[in-house]
């Protein structure tokens, strides 16, 4: 067919003409009777018809399809203006006035009297075209005894007497002969032989005996028909192209609306609808095929398996090759089965071609099956279509409606590579430690909810448990149990788990909103530390220690004299303060612990960030872990730990609360750390701390930014070498503060031993 | 690019075959015919134990003056086989391996159509925009 463009008026026109020949409500083809009828009443010569005829293509398909019958109502136009009938002539004759049909008063009238069906009736309303019909309603009734709706749209043809009209007249064919049928329930609630796909396969013959009946329904109503179709189309949205049934509405509006009226809201209805968006389903539509969906599959949440859903579109007296067709377009995401809205898509499809409409190409939007999450996690976003992952070969995606399920499901497990992918975006975080932070506390928050991975995170030492105890007990400011937990769970032993989860927990802190809890904000602007690898523990820290500082501020009673990790200024320093609270702990651990803040953040943190997993660290942070639940308050515990990284953290405290959660999630250490670190002094531990913060803030930072990983998809390589990277700088903090912290120990043994000894001297004076 | 591709299935039998019409359509389809022999020369050379190993893509057949002689084996023994030009020389490797991989996404989403009989000729529209995708370039 030669392209045809047609004017929206043309359009609506030439569209309610069809649907005025489409007497089966085939959609596709008009009988050949009506259409010749139509062009009789073009008054146009014989011989011009069929010349008409001939070029359409009608007589070389044997059929009026639709595009067919709009060319042939285009050169009836043309023919009518006096141009000579050529095939380019359609679309090169610029403003043709639309075709005129003639047909009488009388018909109009019949009409009324009769059913709208009738050719008559459609020429009497192409009478009235021309002239503006404000009987149209009426005219159209005309004569016509049409047997199927075609009346109506005969009705709705005259309405459009003029240009404008015409479209009105022009509602889409299909609302059209829906409408009737649907009139026709309406009239006489019959079933709607079309209403319902469900009648659909044995009655679509029942069709015409249906539209007939409705007919004579119609010819009771006749005053309102006409204009109910007329008013129907408009009202009818595109959506009812189909199985449009709005009887009621139509019935109320035909009444009221005048043409005029009625012309611009129906035609800007019209054409929007009706051209728009012919494939949309209506909610009874939809509900029919639900219904259908569920005798083949009672779980509306499953799919129908192919055969099944061969079986059941073969009974649409289909041809195989169509149904191949629609299955192709229908079958969204090529598994083989069709899901619900598969179902009512390839459903939809089959009804629409058994209406005459041609299968599209591609599915049509208004069609697609929407896909569940697709992208939350990926970009499903727009395409609901998308889900044509069929990447290779036979293989069928898990699920069929979201389209990343691997992602939205396994990512915590499935290929960490994808989690890493999906989820290490948020490592570029790094730019906002709190956003990281709070990002990272998320997903150690999510991680440790799904905690898959961090099982093997738990792996830790028992310590580690310990210290998941205590930090779940601890609770900083800010810390959530959760996020102890989580950090606990960071510190997997397992690297990989550990960046796994690290990964994971940094998307979901990415994801989660929980990051709103600004954390420590500053912690992360470590970015540029050189030990970066600390920065994330620092973020951690600083998150922690942030909430911890506050908290600790709080309540520094509450954190023994940890002597804050007194990494840089003399351990005794710090000691003496610790010292009596720790050496009322284990002499060693709460020495420690406090002086492991750092290292607990850090290594809790690195294990749990780096993917890497520096063993160090681990064991630094099982060490950590062992001191700090022995510590104690792991609230003050956290503290400190968050407060040494808090010295860096401090900065980065801004976000503490969520650095300490964070970090509580991560590495429990941590947040003991933080907490001790703020009992500590911080001015003391400043410098360290500072250092340490640094590192927390690092390990936050890396914490931070792994929960932000789902967020960048795209950094994942960047994110996992930003952790490597991070988790290497915190690696050597670590060590520093190890050192450090034995060289603590050391003197706190010392002085226990001293004390010791002084005991055993006093002791035999009280024998005395 | 392709001047000519064609679908064999496992008894040799075209499933599909279509090539650009401006030449002689029947060569090619000589063309295709024996150039499965030669596929199947690659296929038994690979040996019964490595059956599972056998990577899908075969390679360059063999080339004549004016074309070049693709073939992709499927694990089902469904073969595409590709035609070239031969003054297409920018034709890498590469490429034909990814044509022979849109291909092979193809036929299984024609497989998946359980309104579709394997063995039987191949039908769809889809595939048919996508071949026609793969060929416009030829021309």
């Amino acid at each position: 067919m030669e392209g045809l463009t047609l004017s929206d008026a043309e359009q609506k026109y030439y569209s309610d003409l069809f649907s005025y020949c489409d007497i089966e409500s085939t959609k596709k083809v008009v009988v050949n009777g009506r259409v010749l009828e139509l062009f009789r009443a073009a008054q146009l010569p014989n011989d011009v018809v069929l010349q008409i005829m001939e070029l359409c293509g009608a007589t070389r398909l044997g059929y009026f399809g639709r595009s067919q019958f709009y060319i042939a109502l285009k050169l009836v136009a043309v023919a009518q203006s006096g141009f000579p009938l050529r095939v380019e002539s359609i679309n090169t004759v610029k403003d043709l006035p639309l075709p005129r049909f003639v047909a009488s008063k009388n018909e109009q009238e019949s009409r009324h009297a009769a059913s709208y069906s009738s050719d008559s009736e459609n020429q009497g309303s192409y009478s009235g075209v021309i002239p503006p019909p404000p009987g149209r309603g009426q005219v159209k009734k005309g004569s016509v005894s049409h047997d199927t709706v075609q009346p109506r749209t005969s009705a709705d043809a005259q309405e459009p007497a003029s240009p404008v009209v015409s479209p009105q007249q022009s509602p889409p064919t299909s609302p059209h002969t829906w409408r009737k049928h649907s009139r026709h329930p309406s009239g006489g609630n019959s079933d709607r032989p079309l209403a319902g796909p469900g009648p659909f396969w044995s009655p679509f013959g029942e069709a015409q005996s249906g539209s007939s009946a409705g007919d004579a329904v119609w010819s009771g109503h006749s005053p309102p028909p006409p204009q109910e179709n007329w008013v129907s189309f408009a009202d009818t949205p595109p959506t009812s192209t189909l199985l449009t049934m709005h009887p009621a509405s139509v019935q109320d509006q035909t009444t009221v609306r005048t043409v005029a009226s009625a012309t611009s809201a129906i035609e800007i209805r019209r054409q929007s609808s009706s051209y728009d968006d012919p494939w949309k389903i209506t909610d009874e539509q939809r509900q029919y095929y639900v219904n259908q969906f569920k005798t083949i599959q009672p779980d509306l949440n499953g799919f129908i398996p192919g055969s099944a859903a061969k079986e059941f579109f073969t009974k649409s007296k289909l041809p195989i090759l169509e149904l191949s067709h629609i299955w192709e377009l229908s079958d969204f995401d090529k598994d083989g089965a069709l899901t619900l809205d598969e179902f009512c898509a390839a459903f939809h499809l089959v009804v629409a071609r058994k209406n005459g409409y041609d299968l599209p190409e591609k599915l049509p939007e208004s069609l697609m099956p929407k896909l569940i999450d697709l992208e939350d996690s990926a970009d499903v976003g727009d395409q609901p279509g998308e889900v044509g992952y069929s990447g290779s070969p036979a293989e069928a995606p898990p699920s069929k409606s979201p389209s990343m399920p691997s992602l939205n499901q396994t990512w915590p497990e499935l290929n960490q590579s994808s989690e890493d992918t999906a989820i290490v975006h948020p490592v570029p975080i790094r730019m906002t430690p709190s956003k990281i932070h709070m990002q990272e506390m998320e997903l150690k928050r999510t991680g440790s909810d799904h905690t898959n991975p961090t099982s093997p995170l738990l792996v830790k030492p028992s310590d580690l448990s310990e210290e998941n105890k205590i930090n779940s007990s601890v609770k900083f400011a800010s810390g959530n149990t959760v996020d102890g937990y989580s950090s606990s769970d960071s510190f997997t032993s397992d690297p990989e788990q550990i960046g796994s989860n690290v990964t994971r927990q940094r998307s979901h802190s990415g994801t989660s909103p929980d990051n709103t809890a600004p954390p420590p904000p500053p912690p992360r602007p470590q970015p540029s530390h050189s030990r970066s690898s600390s920065l994330d523990m620092n973020r951690t820290f600083t998150v922690t220690t942030g909430q911890q500082q506050v908290g600790v501020v709080a309540h520094p009673p509450a954190v023994p004299p940890r002597p804050q990790p007194s990494q840089a200024p003399g351990p005794a320093v710090h000691r003496p303060v610790d010292a009596d609270g720790l050496i009322t702990h284990t002499s060693t651990s709460p020495q420690q612990i406090p002086e492991q803040p750092n290292f607990a953040d850090f290594s809790q943190f690195e294990v749990f960030a780096a993917s890497n997993v520096n063993e160090e660290q681990d064991d630094e942070a099982e060490k950590h872990p062992e001191v700090l639940p022995a510590e104690k308050a792991s609230d003050p515990a956290n503290s400190l730990r968050v407060a040494k990284a808090d010295s860096k953290t401090e900065e980065k405290t801004a976000a503490s609360a969520p650095t300490n959660v964070s970090k509580g999630t991560t590495p429990l250490a941590p947040p003991p750390k933080p907490v001790r670190r703020r009992l500590k002094s911080e001015d003391e531990l400043r410098p360290e701390v500072d250092e340490h913060t640094q590192k927390t803030g690092v390990l936050a930072a890396v914490l931070a930014s792994q929960p932000s990983i789902p967020r960048s998809v795209g950094k994942d390589k960047k994110a996992i070498q930003a952790s490597i990277r991070r988790n290497k700088e915190t690696n050597t903090v670590l060590a520093r503060l190890n050192s450090e912290l034995q060289q603590q120990l050391k003197d706190v043994l010392e002085e226990r031993i001293s004390l010791e000894v002084q005991l055993e001297q006093l002791r035999p004076f009280s024998h005395l | 690019m392709a001047v000519c591709i064609a679908v064999i299935a496992k008894e040799n039998y075209p499933l599909y075959i279509r090539s650009t019409p401006t030449e002689n359509e029947l060569k090619f389809h000589y063309m295709v015919h024996t150039s499965l022999d030669m596929v199947d020369e690659k296929i038994s050379a690979m040996g019964k134990a490595l059956v599972d190993q056998r990577e899908l893509y075969l390679g360059l057949l063999y080339p004549t003056e004016d074309y070049k002689v693709y073939g992709y084996v499927t694990n089902s023994k469904v073969k595409f086989v590709m035609v070239v030009d031969s003054s297409n020389t920018a034709l890498r490797d590469n490429e034909i391996r990814s044509m022979f991989r849109k291909l092979h996404n193809s036929y299984t989403d024609v497989m998946c159509n359980p309104f579709y009989n394997p063995g039987d000729r191949i039908q769809s529209r889809a595939f048919d925009n996508m071949v026609t995708s793969m060929m416009i370039q030829v021309c």
